[in-house]
């Protein structure tokens, strides 16, 4: 029964949940990976799990809206789309048939630093799924009728996550405000300029370019033997020639000089206010005093920004920090308050930097930086129940440049933080300065429409 | 009964705030629970056992991971919600964490929270559940914790007019969410007259009037051992289970189980419509009607004959027509949503507002299509082998385990229910298909609601449609 959420859904921050990676790891894993790099590049990561008779099989690129143009921004997604649609062998829609008929779901994603494609299946069907990936590796169709249609399921998408709803609105708006020159600016989705423009030629030219396997990550976890596999994976994959990536041009993003603050009004029922921060990236050790931090203001509802602007002050129906180490270049790390009925906007946002203050003022406790970490830490774990979200967190942070291999060690390095590097790094990173801020005002619904007098109809009540 | 479309992992879609990641496809799922087809039956062995006081205790040992999830189903919900009172149930369930005899709000959020652990209560129209999930270090304080606040809540004042004060200010912030403002409009059509058309979190005047006294009393009658299962999944033994339930939920008390009132819903005489105005780029379309009680004995053949039409991801005839070869929307999708009493069967999709009669027609046509002639061999085929292929997918973790074991138990469907299923499943045949789709679709008296800039969607229903306001 889907109905009976709790009302604290809105909490729930950001990515669709179905891809919520789970916050970096902690102890060490009780499964091990096994790395293995084919002669043609594909680097291959296996994970014996024998806990059920099922798999998950993931093969990610490393192309998202980060390796697109100005003016074509969502390639990566319309590629993602197509994929879809057909080879020669398989054609159009045969891909996930295939899957289903097996037992299994397939579905792919598509962010600023990747593209990923899974499979969920029973074990013995493991070959199956990684005999389809191989073959839309290379020779993907492209029908040009094929993607005119699928350019309004796009669009269709568009205006269903980003057009008709109004944080997902901001936040769009607010990245091109943070981002100016680096890529991060524009949406991973494209805007309809940008659809509109796209032709066949691009999509074929991107998939040539970056759908090679000297490009790729193929995850396997689940109830396989290594052994077993790997030939297989070697038979269906080594026979796909590497191709050299054109040399990286993207600009890094200068830094921020002063405040910068959006303002989106439009038809809403409440104020949302977002505050991004620039902030590094796993490369740099703050990145793990910044996830300890983010775990303290926002984690649960015994963390500061919840006891705090929801439980005592009464003035937000949610609130909520995030911050994703795993991004290929420095990103932002940001709070949200979705304001109540009756608060005054700039009242919240102050009171949102008042926590913040807080945590430059002085360190926290030792009692909550044990809870951060324990949270942490137990996350990693309760993650490692899903093979899923375990071929996620091996394949994000292999695919961004981190390797899978800092996974294991990342327990370590989150422990080593302490009180004072809390503070230290909301210091250094959380100020005014390095700050973009968007503001969510919901204007006045317009004045209805005439109701239009349905045609046909009998009686009204 | 829908809120939002899901994800494909059936949860709920949460607020964008971040540059989202962009799936291929949402899917409408998880609705038919307990879809799915053939398991290892040596796998789910739990063992089940009736507790001195009436509680119905389910241990399922799985010792691969250090983990404890330990779930409770409390056999009550917004269907017992008083008249007038619609969001009482809900409210129950949202203080039960929020303060206990012994332990603040705070310190419940604290303690559980320090070892890292997730306690989390959600309300529904059937039942209510209580859920703590631990490392395994922690699985007595885990019990410890979700007994605390389903024996002893404490229900205080204020924390009773802050959690409504939030409940009302979601309330309005779900008028933002196009799916949300058109299921609850879909849901007020199909169920008209039955306490299943209230949204579970009840509307902003019934909820204002409810007081501390409904909730202690709505607790006190509805919140019993003898009406709640617990089922407890993990890296935990059948002896260590049982102790630790008996240590902590043993002074519950057993009541007088409440009275149920069984109406079913009455189905729609003539078709109803319902367009709801707002600036919008996209329509939000709900096509639909009563649907079945998950007893229902054509549960299995509606279960295929469902897939094909409209459950089946890219294989099914809905997302083929709609999506694939008309481009017409990102997400269609049907579903039955089987409750204890029938509950709905919708198509749900969201087109641009100018294609919204194009989508509604496709729509209809696939619904008359499905009733009109037999499917073929290969979808019967591909439906059955998917049904029955991907059960163990929906068992792979302590929390599905769980909270699959608890609606088995739930539901009545009997132990057996894992063992069975493929063969329920296998026997389902073309004319089994084509009769279900004949008896429990009905593209002629349905509900259909439609949010959109109506200006733009001008929407045509038929002729003899009753508009609602």
């Amino acid at each position: 029964m889907i109905h009976g959420c709790r009302p604290h859904r809105a909490l729930a921050s950001a990515l669709i949940a179905l891809l919520l990676l789970p916050a970096w790891p902690s102890s060490a894993r009780s499964a091990e990976t096994k790395e293995y790099v084919l002669a043609n590049g594909l680097k291959v990561l296996l994970v014996e799990s024998p806990k059920a008779p099922v798999v998950t099989v993931q093969i990610w690129y490393k192309v998202g809206s980060r390796n697109e143009i100005m003016g074509r921004a969502g390639l990566s997604h319309m590629l993602e789309h197509m994929m879809f649609k057909g080879t020669p062998k398989y054609g159009k829609g045969l891909f996930s048939k295939i899957i289903r008929k097996n037992g299994g779901n397939d579905n792919a994603f598509t962010g600023q630093d990747f593209t990923g494609y899974f499979e969920n299946l029973a074990a013995d069907r493991t070959e199956l799924a990684l005999e389809l990936e191989a073959d839309r590796l290379r020779g993907l169709l492209l029908d040009d009728k094929e993607f005119q249609l699928e350019r309004e399921v796009v669009k269709e998408e568009r205006r269903l996550r980003t057009e008709d709803d109004p944080q997902s609105f901001l936040a769009e708006s607010l990245f091109a405000q943070a981002f100016l020159m680096h890529p991060y600016h524009w949406p991973i989705i494209g805007w309809f300029p940008d659809l509109n423009a796209m032709t066949r030629e691009d999509l074929k030219q991107h998939y040539d370019t970056y759908y090679v396997p000297n490009n790729a990550t193929l995850v396997v976890v689940g109830d396989i033997k290594s052994e077993v596999l790997l030939p297989t994976i070697t038979r269906l994959f080594e026979p796909i020639p590497a191709k050299p990536l054109p040399a990286a041009q993207i600009v890094a993003e200068p830094e921020q000089r002063g405040e910068r603050r959006i303002v989106v009004k439009r038809d809403a029922q409440l104020p949302t206010i977002m505050a991004g921060y620039r902030v590094p990236n796993f490369k740099d050790e703050d990145a793990y005093a910044l996830t300890v931090l983010e775990s303290i203001l926002s984690h649960g509802k015994s963390a500061r920004l919840y006891q705090s602007l929801v439980y005592e002050q009464k003035k937000a129906l949610a609130v909520g920090a995030e911050y994703n180490l795993l991004a290929t270049d420095p990103e932002l790390f940001y709070c949200f308050v979705m304001v109540k009925p009756g608060q005054k906007v700039e009242d919240v946002e102050q009171a949102l930097y008042k926590e913040i203050a807080k945590l430059q003022a002085a360190p926290p406790s030792a009692k909550e930086l044990e809870r951060a970490k324990n949270q942490v830490e137990a996350e990693y774990i309760f993650g490692q129940d899903s093979n899923f979200r375990q071929a996620m967190l091996l394949a994000q942070a292999e695919t961004v440049g981190a390797g899978w291999r800092q996974v294991d060690q990342f327990v370590e390095r989150l422990r080593r933080v302490t009180a004072a590097d809390v503070q230290r790094v909301a210091k250094r990173y959380l100020v005014q300065d390095a700050r973009t801020v968007g503001i969510l005002i919901p204007t006045p619904t317009p004045p209805a429409a005439p109701a239009p007098a349905p045609t046909l109809m009998s009686e009204a009540r | 009964m829908i809120k939002t479309q899901t994800a494909e992992g059936g949860t709920q879609k949460a607020i964008g705030l971040l540059p989202t990641v962009y799936c291929l496809l949402l899917i409408l799922g998880g609705c038919l629970a307990l879809q799915a087809g053939p398991v290892q039956a040596a796998d789910i062995n739990p063992v089940r056992y009736v507790a001195p006081n009436g509680l119905t205790v389910l241990v399922l040992e799985q010792h691969a991971l250090p983990i404890v999830q330990v779930h409770a189903l409390v056999k009550t919900g917004s269907v017992q919600d008083p008249p007038g009172k619609a969001g009482l149930a809900n409210l129950v369930a949202n203080l039960l964490d929020e303060g206990t005899a012994t332990r603040s709000a705070t310190q419940l959020a604290e303690q559980i929270e320090f070892v890292g652990g997730q306690m989390a209560v959600k309300s529904g129209d059937d039942f209510t559940t209580a859920s703590v999930k631990v490392l395994k270090k922690d699985q007595d304080l885990g019990l410890e914790l979700l007994a605390d606040i389903l024996l002893r809540p404490s229900f205080p004042e204020k924390e009773l007019r802050r959690v409504r004060s939030q409940i009302l200010g979601e309330m309005q912030s779900e008028q933002d969410d196009p799916g949300t403002i058109a299921a609850k409009a879909f849901n007020q059509l199909v169920f008209d007259g039955h306490p299943y058309r209230w949204p579970v979190n009840g509307t902003e005047a019934t909820l204002a009037t409810v007081t501390r006294k409904d909730v202690q009393q709505f607790y006190s009658h509805e919140y019993l051992p003898n009406q709640t299962i617990l089922a407890v999944v993990g890296d935990i033994t059948a002896d260590q289970a049982k102790a630790l339930v008996a240590k902590h939920f043993g002074a519950w008390k057993r009541g007088v189980s409440p009275p149920r009132v069984m109406t079913p819903p009455a189905p729609l005489a003539k078709p109803v419509v319902k367009l709801i105005q707002k600036e919008l780029s996209q329509a939000t379309i709900m096509l639909g009607h009563l649907g079945v009680s998950r007893n229902n004995p054509d549960y299995y053949a509606i279960t295929v004959m469902n897939y094909i039409l409209g459950a089946g991801g890219f294989s099914s005839r809905l997302m083929n027509s709609i999506r694939d070869n008309q481009g017409l929307a990102y997400g269609v999708g049907s579903m039955f949503d089987p409750n204890l009493m029938p509950g709905s069967f919708m198509v749900s999709l969201q087109t641009r507002n100018e294609t919204a009669n194009q989508a509604i027609a496709g729509v209809l046509a696939e619904l008359n299509g499905i009733r009109d002639a037999p499917v073929t061999d290969e979808e019967l085929a591909d439906a059955k082998a998917y049904l029955m292929g991907s059960f163990p997918l929906r068992l792979d973790t302590t929390g599905k385990l769980a909270e699959v074991l608890s609606q088995v138990e739930f539901y009545g469907l009997g132990m057996d229910y894992f063992t069975s299923y493929p063969s329920w499943i296998e026997t389902v045949s073309k004319e089994d298909v084509l009769r279900v789709a004949k008896q429990y679709l009905n593209p002629t008296n349905y509900a259909l609601v439609v949010v959109a800039n109506q200006t733009k969607a001008q929407v045509k229903p038929t002729a003899n449609a009753t508009v609602a306001k």
